[in-house]
C-alpha cells in the first residue's frame, strides 16, 4: 500500500500543477480551477497525515474534519469568485487575463 | 586733565549722533551744535597743548584669553598734540565756513552730522595707541568721506565719486590689514609701545626680526594702507573725483586732515619701530620712490587741468608725494612739519577756492574767472598767501617745510630723487599761478564774474586765520611749541637744496607768466604730451577696461561652474535620479494580474522561508 511518501509526493505535484495553471493560463475560469486544484492538493496532504498518524490505534481525525471545512469554504470562494467572474465579462467582454491591463503603470 | 582727550574723542560723536537722531529737521541748529561742538574740542585741544606734557590712558575693550588684548585709548606725545592742532583747527574753520557756504542747502543737518562723525574719526586716529584701533577709526574716517562726497548724492557723478574713493581706499586696507597682522606675527604686539620696545635693543634688523623679507613685507602693505588713504599712485584716482563733494568738505578731508592720516600712520609707525633698524632694509626706499612718482605725475597733471577744485586736488597730491617721500627717506620729521605747513596753506586755498566758487554762482572753471582781483579783494589776498606759501617762496611756512625735505634727499645722497623734488617745486609754481592769473588776474571772461562780489566776513574771517598760519606755523616761536616734531625744526640754509627751491620758485614763476600772464584760452591746450596731461594719462579708463575684463572674465568662469555643475550635475541630476528611480519601481505595476501572482508567491516562499528555517 502506498506509504505517507507517495501520498505527500502526490500532493505536492497537483499544488505545483495547480500554480503553474495560475501563473501561466489565459482563460481566467481555467485560472479559477488551478486554484481549486490548488486547495485540493493541502486536502489531500492533510488526509494524508491524518490517516497516517494514527492516535491509539485509530486515525487522527482532526485531519479529515479540518478537510471539511476546507471544501466548505472553497464552495462559498467558488461561489464569489465565479460571481466576479461574470461581473468582469459584464463589464470588459472579455475573459482574457492578459487583456486586463488598466491597472498598469 | 586725565579725561580731556576722551572729551575730545567723544563730543564730535554725541553731537553727530544728537544730530542723526533728533535734530534733523533743525536745521540751523544742527549747523550751530556742531560748529560749537568744534569749537569746544579747539579749546580743549589749545588747554592740552598749553600745559605741554605728554598723556596717555587706555582700557581694554576686548581681551581673549592667551592675546594681549584689544585696547582702546590715546596717547598725547608732541607728534599727536600737533597733529590734534590741524584736526581742530582746520575743523573749527572749516565748520564756520560750512555755515555761510552751505546755508542753502536742503541737506544740511546731515552735513553736520557727517562732519561731526568725520571729527570724532579723524581725532580717534590721531590719539590712537594701536594699530587694531587706529584701523577701526580708519574705516570710519574712509565712511564719513564716503557720506560728504555723496553729500549730493542724487547727482550721479557725487554717488559714483563717493563710491570710488570707497572702493580704493579699501583696496588700500586690504595691505594695511595684512600688514598689521604680519607685523603682530613678527613683533607679538599691536600697540605702538609694545613696536618700540620690541625693536628698543637696535641693532640690525637681522638679529631682531625672523626674517627682513617679511619685516619689509609688512612694512610695504602697512604702507599700502597710508598709499590707499593718502592717494599715492597707483591708488590715487579717487582724489580728483573727490571734488564732487563740497569744497569745506574737500577742505578739511582731502586736503589737510584724512589724507594725511597716511603719512600720519607712517610717521608713527617708524617713530615707534626706530630709524636705526629700519636703515639698511629695502623697504622705505620703494616708499620715497612712490612718493616721488606720485609727485610727478600729480604735478604734470595739475597743469592742464580748468577746474578750480582739481588743479588743487592734484596739487594736494603732489604734496602729498613729497610727504612719502620724506617718510622713505626715513625723515619723518621732514614730512611731518611738510603735512603741518602743508593743512593750513591747502586749507586756506580750498576756502579760497570755496569763496570764488560761492561769489561766481557755482562757477569752477577757471577760464570763466578772471578779474576777481578788484571784485574780491579779501580773498583775492589770502588766496595769493596761500599759493606762494605752497610754491614755497621764502618767508612762509612752505619754504621752510620744502626746504627741509630737499635738504633730505640731499643729505641721503639720492640725486634722483632730489632732481624729481625740485622739478616738481618748478611746476608747483608754474600751475599754482596759472591757477592765480588765470582766475584772480585779467578781465572776467563771463557774466558770473562780472558780478562776483566779495563774500561775508563768516567766510573770510576763516581765510584771514588760515593765511596767517600759511605764513607762520612754520617759524620757530609757533612751529617750535605746537609744530609735531621731536626736535624743532633748525633752519640753516644749505646750498643745494636753496638753490634748487629758489630758482624753482623764479622758473616756474616766470614761465607762469609767459605763458598764461594775460590770455584768454589755454596756449598748450592741445599741445603732443600736454593733451595726455590734461586727460590724466588715461589712468583712470585703463581701470576701468581693467575692472571691466577682470569682472568679464570672473563672470564667464562662474557662469559655466554654475551650468555644468551646479545646474547640470546637481540639480538636474537629482531630478534625473528621481526620475530614473520611479521608472524603475513603476515597472512592478504591469497591471498583469498573473505578474502579481508570481509576485505572492514569491513572497509567501520568503516568509516560510524566514518563520521556519531562518531561527
Amino acid at each position: 500500500m502506498a506509504s505517507l511518501n507517495d501520498y505527500l509526493f502526490v500532493s505536492g505535484l497537483l499544488f505545483a500543477i495547480g500554480l503553474a495553471g495560475v501563473i501561466v493560463r489565459k482563460n481566467i475560469i481555467v485560472i479559477f480551477m488551478c486554484l481549486e486544484l490548488m486547495l485540493a492538493s493541502a486536502s489531500l496532504t492533510l488526509v494524508a497525515f491524518s490517516r497516517f498518524h494514527l492516535l491509539n490505534g485509530l486515525p487522527d481525525y482532526n485531519g479529515q474534519v479540518f478537510v471539511f471545512f476546507i471544501i466548505t469554504v472553497a464552495a462559498a470562494e467558488v461561489a464569489v469568485g465565479l460571481a466576479i467572474i461574470v461581473a468582469l465579462y459584464r463589464a470588459r467582454q472579455t475573459i482574457n487575463v492578459e487583456e486586463l491591463t488598466s491597472m498598469r503603470g | 586733565m586725565e579725561s580731556l582727550p576722551w572729551l575730545i574723542l567723544g563730543l564730535p560723536l554725541l553731537t553727530a549722533a544728537a544730530i542723526h537722531l533728533g535734530l534733523k529737521k533743525k536745521q540751523p541748529l544742527s549747523a550751530l551744535v556742531s560748529t560749537c561742538s568744534a569749537a569746544v574740542t579747539l579749546v580743549l585741544t589749545l588747554v592740552i597743548i598749553s600745559k605741554g606734557s605728554d598723556l596717555a590712558g587706555s582700557f581694554t575693550w576686548a581681551s581673549i584669553p592667551g592675546f594681549d588684548g584689544i585696547e582702546v585709548g590715546y596717547e598725547l606725545n608732541r607728534l599727536s598734540r600737533g597733529m590734534m592742532l590741524v584736526v581742530t583747527g582746520v575743523g573749527f574753520l572749516v565748520h564756520v565756513f560750512s555755515l555761510a557756504y552751505m546755508k542753502d542747502d536742503s541737506a544740511l543737518a546731515r552735513y553736520f552730522c557727517g562732519l561731526s562723525l568725520f571729527m570724532f574719526s579723524m581725532t580717534g586716529i590721531v590719539l590712537a595707541t594701536n594699530f587694531i584701533m587706529m584701523f577701526m577709526f580708519w574705516e570710519l574716517v574712509g565712511l564719513s568721506s564716503y557720506l560728504l562726497i555723496g553729500h549730493w548724492y542724487q547727482k550721479d557723478s557725487a554717488a559714483d565719486a563717493s563710491k570710488k574713493a570707497f572702493l580704493t581706499n579699501r583696496i588700500g586696507d586690504f595691505g594695511f590689514m595684512i600688514g598689521i597682522l604680519i607685523l603682530w606675527g613678527i613683533t607679538g604686539s599691536f600697540t605702538f609701545n609694545g613696536i618700540s620696545e620690541f625693536f628698543a635693543e637696535g641693532g640690525h634688523p637681522k638679529t631682531v626680526v625672523p626674517s627682513v623679507t617679511m619685516f619689509s613685507a609688512a612694512i610695504l602693505l602697512i604702507f599700502m594702507g597710508a598709499m590707499g588713504k593718502s592717494a599715492q599712485a597707483p591708488l590715487h584716482v579717487w582724489l580728483p573725483d573727490a571734488m564732487e563733494g563740497p569744497t569745506p568738505v574737500s577742505a578739511l578731508i582731502h586736503a589737510a586732515t584724512m589724507v594725511a592720516a597716511g603719512v600720519f600712520m607712517m610717521v608713527r609707525f617708524f617713530s615707534a619701530v626706530g630709524m636705526e633698524t629700519l636703515d639698511s632694509i629695502w623697504g622705505p626706499d620703494i616708499i620715497a620712490w612712490i612718493g616721488a612718482i606720485t609727485s610727478l605725475l600729480a604735478a604734470l597733471m595739475a597743469t592742464q587741468q580748468d577746474d578750480i577744485k582739481k588743479i588743487l586736488a592734484y596739487s594736494t597730491l603732489s604734496q602729498l608725494g613729497y610727504m612719502v617721500m620724506a617718510v622713505g627717506l626715513l625723515d619723518p620729521e621732514a614730512g611731518m612739519f611738510h603735512l603741518f605747513t602743508h593743512a593750513w596753506f591747502k586749507a586756506l586755498l580750498f576756502l579760497g577756492s570755496g569763496a570764488v566758487i560761492f561769489a561766481c554762482h557755482h562757477e569752477q572753471n577757471i577760464w570763466k574767472m578772471g578779474g576777481l582781483k578788484k571784485t574780491m579783494p579779501v580773498t583775492f589776498l589770502t588766496f595769493g598767501i596761500g599759493t606762494i606759501a605752497l610754491c614755497g617762496v621764502p618767508g612762509t611756512a612752505g619754504f621752510f617745510s620744502k626746504e627741509h625735505i630737499l635738504e633730505s634727499a640731499a643729505h641721503s645722497g639720492q640725486w634722483f630723487l632730489f632732481g624729481i623734488a625740485a622739478l616738481v617745486a618748478c611746476l608747483t609754481t608754474f600751475y599754482m599761478f596759472r591757477l592765480f592769473f588765470v582766475a584772480f588776474l585779467g578781465k572776467p571772461r563771463s557774466e558770473n564774474a562780472e558780478h562776483a562780489k566779495e563774500v561775508g566776513p563768516l567766510m573770510s574771517a576763516p581765510l584771514i586765520a588760515l593765511a596767517l598760519m600759511a605764513i607762520f606755523s612754520g617759524y620757530q616761536f609757533l612751529g617750535g611749541e605746537i609744530s609735531p616734531l621731536y626736535k624743532p625744526f633748525e633752519f640753516h640754509p644749505d646750498a643745494p637744496a636753496f638753490i634748487a627751491s629758489i630758482l624753482a620758485v623764479v622758473i616756474g614763476l616766470f614761465l607762469s607768466w609767459k605763458l598764461y600772464g594775460n590770455t584768454e584760452n589755454d596756449p598748450l591746450e592741445n599741445r603732443g604730451i600736454f593733451k595726455h596731461f590734461r586727460n590724466k594719462f588715461y589712468i583712470d579708463e585703463a581701470y576701468a577696461k581693467l575692472v571691466g575684463y577682470g569682472q568679464d572674465t570672473l563672470a564667464a568662469f562662474i557662469h559655466f561652474f554654475d551650468e555644468l555643475i551646479i545646474n547640470g550635475f546637481i540639480v538636474d541630476g537629482f531630478s534625473r535620479a528621481a526620475g530614473g528611480f520611479g521608472r524603475l519601481f513603476g515597472r512592478l505595476q504591469s497591471g498583469n494580474l498573473q505578474g502579481y501572482a508570481v509576485l505572492f508567491g514569491i513572497g509567501v516562499l520568503l516568509v516560510i522561508y524566514l518563520t521556519v528555517f531562518v531561527s
